[in-house]
């Protein structure tokens, strides 16, 4: 701001100082004007969720209320949606942790022959997109039976977050020293109280990034419970949001704004506390450089 | 002599038990890797020339036809349209629009103050954290007949427009590069913070102007993570699904039927399982070059 008093001061000098307020002022506008226009859109369902008469347009909610957020959490078929959602993301976290967490293990400490072809395998497949092998891992599930089931859910979902679970997991075991363990080998640790005692605290920033990557994106995934699931009683939030906007006829905007709001809290919430570790996973950005 | 020998039998039993330990550790990822990514992914290979189906009498008696699900796909119009639209749609959202967008916010974001910075930052990222299904459903509502969009048409005496049908396509891409633009921006932001700062300022007592200093330093110096992320970008948005489908279900008509939407469509609304599979092969083999060349790009060592 203080361009604006210094700007008279100097007249001689106006016409340069000018360009120079404008050049640096310039970049404030554009961003401003950008991050309007992609704060915009979420706005309107931030506002419509407490808006008691909300319509598709922005407007500011003149009826401030709450009752939005009370009917869809006192709803019981949104109770299931979001529990459904919850076992689901919940789950496959927790065995991705784990799976992945036992993995990265040898894969980080062992001299082994396989080692490096499964580690390309894995990277190759962090890159293959989900939506291609949807279909035939409907038929495969049809197959089996294992069809609208949300343990055999959890299993595929943990199965598709594997290849970069590992490869995180890995990077942050190669991050805690060989040392510690040594020790406490020597003063007569089994591998198992090592694990426990020496290298799950040590990896706990690790082990929460995988966590909370696992957890959001089956969270927000929408595909794969869309088409491994069909009863009404197993859909979780994403596929119970889709239907009810996706329902002609009268709509109720501002209850499936807050719907959507809720649904959209625990990404947002997960997201910022996995900010803080997630500097450390990536040493993919490291690896880009060349 | 002996000693050796004992040391040396020594190490060779720690090394099989350690051999053993890393089988046991890895084989709960190898099990599900292979059954629940690995089979599926093979078994696309194999689907793809059945004539597999959910109804009908190929639902009963499912036959090996060659390459007859490829023969019909490449004679479909549909097929081609579909093709052409998840090119478009590849082009303009996320190779166009998604990184230049990423690359204006991280470019004129850099040196700006720390709270304007996380301010516009979060906004951005807001679009890129929440989920796909509520991305769909906020822009459902903000290209509406009566949306927020047209309502500010309105109130400039602009007609109305029907947004999603008709520019179905343009609509999807805006969505699309609302919702991606954060991870450009992010990696964009972080290679530009590596981009030594005397470098620019000696260019800039050289007499270089801004757009100079942009094209011919800064750029060049950042051109590995471009290509990198021009590849996962491209991976992303290949299989993007649920914003299209949710927002507009691929149509009207087929105007925004990408290869995902009509991969669902073939397999689970006209049940055809087989030729939905080739389709899917089609997806799989694009992925496959693209996971290929991006893994050349990191170069990364094991």
């Amino acid at each position: 701001m203080s361009t604006v008093h210094d700007v008279p001061r100097t007249r001689t000098r106006k016409r340069k100082l000018n360009r120079f307020a404008v050049a640096r002022v310039l970049p404030y506008i554009i961003l401003t004007f950008i991050g309007v226009l992609f704060l915009l859109p979420l706005l309107w369902l931030i506002f419509a969720s407490f808006d008691k008469d909300a319509t598709l347009a922005l407007k500011f909610p003149v009826h401030f209320t709450l009752d939005n957020y009370r009917d869809t959490v006192t709803n019981q078929e949104n109770q299931l949606s979001f529990a459904n959602g919850l076992i689901l993301a919940l789950g496959q976290a927790l065995l991705v942790v784990i799976v992945a967490g036992l993995a990265s293990y040898p894969l980080s400490r062992y001299q082994m022959r396989y080692k490096r072809p499964f580690m390309y395998v894995i990277l190759f497949a962090t890159g293959l997109p989900l939506t291609a092998v949807m279909v035939p891992v409907y038929q495969f599930f049809l197959y089996f039976g294992m069809q609208d089931s949300l343990f055999f859910t959890i299993l595929f979902l943990t199965a598709s977050a594997l290849p970069y679970s590992i490869w995180m997991m890995k990077n942050f075991m190669d991050s805690v020293p060989i040392e510690l363990e040594e020790a406490a080998w020597v003063d007569g640790a089994s591998i198992w109280t090592t694990l426990r005692l020496v290298i799950v605290p040590l990896m706990l920033p690790g082990i929460f990034t995988v966590g909370i990557f696992a957890f959001s994106g089956s969270w927000g995934n929408f595909l794969v419970p869309f088409i491994l699931l069909q009863s009404a009683n197993k859909l979780p939030a994403a596929v119970t949001i889709y239907q009810y906007f996706g329902q002609n006829g009268m709509v109720q905007y501002g209850m499936l704004a807050s719907f959507s709001v809720l649904y959209t809290i625990p990404a947002v919430a997960l997201y910022i506390i996995g900010q803080r570790y997630m500097s450390q996973g990536f040493s993919f950005g490291g690896a880009s450089k060349g | 002599m002996e000693a050796v020998q004992a040391r040396t039998t020594a190490s060779k039993r720690r090394n099989n038990a350690e051999q053993w330990r890393a089988l046991v550790f890895l084989s709960p990822s190898f099990v599900l890797l292979l059954a629940f990514f690995f089979v599926p992914t093979i078994l696309t290979f194999y689907f793809a020339f059945t004539n597999m189906a959910l109804t009908g009498a190929a639902a009963a008696d499912t036959q090996f036809v060659g390459f007859e699900n490829f023969k019909n796909m490449f004679q479909d119009a549909s097929f081609r349209t579909s093709v052409w639209n998840t090119i478009i749609f590849l082009i303009f959202s996320a190779v166009i629009g998604q990184q230049v967008m990423g690359f204006i916010i991280a470019v004129l974001m850099n040196g700006r103050s720390r709270v304007f910075r996380s301010v516009i930052g979060s906004i951005v990222i807001a679009g890129w954290v929440a989920p796909e299904v509520v991305c769909a459903f906020v822009w459902f509502a903000f290209l509406n007949d009566t949306g927020t969009v047209n309502t500010f048409l309105q109130s400039a005496n602009i007609t109305p427009i029907a947004w999603l049908y008709t520019f179905p396509m343009v609509s999807v891409i805006i969505a699309n590069i609302w919702h991606g633009t954060a991870f450009s921006m992010m990696v964009f932001q972080a290679a530009l913070g590596d981009v030594p700062r005397e470098v620019e300022e000696s260019a800039m007592i050289d007499g270089a102007n801004a757009w100079q200093r942009l094209t011919r330093i800064t750029l060049p110096m950042i051109v590995s993570s471009v290509t990198t992320n021009m590849v996962l970008v491209t991976l992303q948005t290949l299989g993007s699904f649920t914003l299209i489908y949710a927002l507009t279900g691929g149509g009207p008509g087929l105007a925004t039927e990408t290869l995902p939407i009509y991969m669902y469509h073939q397999a689970f609304v006209n049940y055809q399982l087989g030729y939905g599979t080739a389709i899917s092969l089609m997806l799989l083999l694009i992925g496959i070059i693209a996971s290929l060349i991006y893994m050349r790009m990191l170069k990364v060592k094991l």
